[in-house]
């Protein structure tokens, strides 16, 4: 346990917090200055995520896709790669639950449901690492191949929903065989129907898996040092260009899982998507709040999650436009990324502090 | 600079001593009012609306159905609210917000929120909810569809009767039974009054997306076309600033527009005429039966017959008159059953 707190040193707890509290203050001033009650908004936020067992299970759903965007974007990030491409792998994720979800037939449950989670993680996870292989073998910078995959796995999920799986007369896919849901339905009716799936609890143990993967084992070891050093790495004698494949391939089967969550948990069908959900990008802004720390992420999307779910409450009991909770998860991660305000704020307490030990 | 530090410090603790504070109270009488709210009943009639991720602001079918509900609102009776869905996972909660807070009724706005209008209104029995654009079969929903084909037809006899280039273009939003429609009896009507005329066919894939439908009008306009209807909401908008462009460098080329009166919006530069739907006289119409105590489910088709489709009392200022009478006509024998508008392409 006293590891696992290790993980947070000093500046990793205090930097996001600060920022946090930043972002929540430049919101407050931006709703007083839009004539907007910022106490009375915020707590409308507060009460519509945890004022009811309903609304609670709604933004549980909310966060469960976040926290595994926001994994497979520390997961590589750690690795020393950027991988911009959680949307893509999201999609891809989804659509290939979607299909065994619904093309599989007599399977019973506890077969039918795991294998469709691992269709989604699988297919994530190669969507990844097409990404990873292409920097591995011929260099290509893997932000323009993730962004460019994004695109890709839009309209390639589109046309594979359209010419398998379309119900008729509908712009969405049949629904899936019950045997895939991972739906919790007593859990739902006790939480007034929300949507609470298994993936939630499949979202915890895949932080802890991450924490455990990254720092206890040897193929961990070797994708962190990748991440500081490649050459070093290379000297040391890892092999580089596998150690990016697998990093792109677990992160991709992240967001994959996320997908697949999506499908066989809240919608129980796929529809053919106009745009791109964005829970991939808001996946990167969960892993900078949370440091890229497997932990950190589940934090993150919590908070995410809350301010996303919340602006609803605020635009109905305070009449704030849900424009102003992106102004602040905009201003957090302003202030996460732009560390040095922060550090530069912090100057005073930390010059105390060191004067204090002098004396 | 210390001074400035201390005294932020103290703010944030204020506003965090603050917002635990509020957090408690307002959980507090939340939990009465619930309480409170099963024996009575609130006696005001509150009306509450959830549009599709276009949001409000679409200037289209969404907006239509704010506005209207603000007319509502301003003739008395109702108090109205909305909720903007950023994207389809939240239909479901946001119809919830209304229906766990006791609206007397909850708008769906758009074919995509049928879904989760039958969710919901399975899962409350008590509730009474209404959709636009889409047929939802359970007792306590109320089911408003237009007969779009019909409409559209009068607009494509304007376009083929006005076009030169004898191209005439068509932007739609999603690929769906809805907007194909539209498609429909836009070609039939081209068709009757210009058998020569060439009908190019562009769907953007989105109802969001203005970017898309300002390309899609360029090539259609870069293939000849002069002409463009576009049924796609938002992203509509960027077939009329494509048309902008172009007729501000010299270019004489036409939208013809939808659900509302665009002209009001673009002018009357590049808006020919506009396939008006009267979501907003539906909207009304459903709502004040509610404050009537009238509301029943059901299925409701609104054709030219009932006003529910037509063409823009503003087309005069660009349309001459002899096509405006020609679009009567049709329109005449459209209502008696002479003409038969198609409703899916062939």
């Amino acid at each position: 346990m006293n590891k696992v707190l290790k993980l947070f040193t000093k500046d990793s707890i205090t930097l996001p917090v600060i920022a946090i509290i930043l972002g929540l203050l430049l919101g407050a001033i931006v709703m007083m200055v839009g004539g907007y009650n910022p106490i009375e908004a915020y707590s409308a936020l507060i009460e519509r995520v945890y004022g009811n067992s309903y609304d609670f299970g709604e933004a549980i759903r909310e966060m469960t896709p976040l926290i595994m965007t926001g994994l497979a974007f520390a997961f590589a990030a750690r690795a020393g790669l950027f991988n911009i491409g959680g949307e893509g792998q999201f999609m891809i994720g989804m659509t290939a639950a979607s299909i065994v979800g619904i093309h599989l037939h007599g399977l019973p449950a506890f077969i039918h449901a795991p294998l469709a989670i691992i269709a989604g993680a699988v297919f994530g996870g190669l969507w990844a690492a097409l990404a990873g292989f292409l920097k591995a073998t011929r260099g290509v910078n893997e932000v323009i191949s993730c962004i460019m995959l994004n695109w890709i796995g839009l309209y390639l999920s589109n046309l594979i929903i359209n010419t398998f799986a379309l119900q008729s007369g509908d712009t969405r896919s049949v629904d899936i065989q019950p045997s895939a849901s991972i739906a919790i339905s007593w859990l739902s009716e006790m939480m007034g129907n929300a949507r609470v799936h298994w993936g939630t609890l499949i979202a915890l143990l895949a932080a802890v898996f991450f924490y455990i993967f990254m720092w206890k084992t040897k193929q961990g070891f070797e994708l962190r040092s990748v991440g500081f050093n490649q050459d070093a790495s290379k000297y040391a004698g890892m092999n580089v260009n596998r150690n990016i494949v697998k990093a792109m391939f677990i992160s991709g089967a992240f967001a994959g899982l996320g997908g697949a969550f999506t499908v066989l948990g809240v919608f129980g069908y796929q529809s053919v998507m106009a745009s791109s959900p964005g829970t991939g990008f808001d996946g990167i802004a969960v892993a900078l709040i949370g440091m890229n720390n497997p932990f950190g992420v589940v934090l993150g999307a919590i908070l995410f999650g809350t301010l996303t779910y919340g602006s609803a409450g605020m635009s109905f009991s305070a009449d704030v436009p849900p424009e102003i909770v992106r102004i602040v998860i905009g201003a957090i991660i302003f202030f996460i990324a732009a560390q040095g305000i922060v550090r530069w704020l912090l100057k005073p307490f930390y010059a105390k502090r060191k004067k204090e030990k002098v004396s | 600079m210390k001074k400035v530090y201390s005294l932020s410090l103290i703010m944030v603790l204020a506003l965090s001593v603050f917002l635990a504070a509020c957090g408690n109270k307002s959980d507090s009488t939340n939990n009465a009012s619930n309480g409170t709210s099963g024996s009575g009943g609130s006696s005001d009639v509150k009306i509450g609306m959830v549009t599709d991720v276009g949001g409000v602001n679409d200037k289209s079918f969404n907006q239509s159905a704010w506005e209207a509900l603000q007319q509502v609102q301003k003739d008395g009776g109702a108090s109205v609210k909305y909720l903007q869905s950023k994207s389809d996972q939240d239909y479901i909660p946001n119809l919830n917000q209304f229906v766990k807070d006791n609206y007397s009724l909850t708008w769906g706005i758009g074919f995509n929120l049928a879904d989760a209008i039958k969710t919901v209104g399975e899962q409350n029995p008590k509730a009474n909810l209404a959709i636009i654009d889409s047929v939802v079969d359970l007792p306590n929903v109320k089911s408003i569809t237009f007969a779009e084909n019909e409409g559209s037809f009068l607009v494509g006899v304007i376009a083929g009767k006005m076009t030169k280039s004898n191209k005439i273009g068509f932007v739609g939003g999603e690929k769906s039974p809805l907007i194909q429609r539209f498609e429909a009896g836009f070609k039939a009507g081209i068709q009757a009054v210009n058998p020569n005329a060439q009908l190019m066919v562009n769907y953007a894939g989105a109802f969001d997306k203005p970017d898309v439908g300002k390309s899609a009008a360029a090539t259609l306009y870069n293939d000849g076309v002069d002409i463009i209807f576009h049924a796609a909401g938002a992203t509509g908008n960027g077939v009329f600033s494509e048309a902008q462009s172009r007729v501000n460098s010299g270019q004489q080329v036409w939208v013809i527009g939808v659900d509302k009166d665009q002209s009001l919006i673009y002018g009357d530069k590049v808006t020919l005429t506009s396939m008006i739907k009267r979501v907003d006289t539906a909207v009304e119409k459903v709502s004040k039966e509610v404050i009537d105590g009238t509301f029943k489910g059901g299925v409701e088709t609104l054709g030219l017959k009932d006003d529910g489709v037509g063409v823009a009392d503003t087309s005069s200022k660009n349309v001459p008159a002899d096509v405006l009478k020609l679009v009567d006509e049709y329109k005449e024998k459209i209502i008696k059953g002479e003409v038969k508008v198609p409703d899916t392409v062939q």
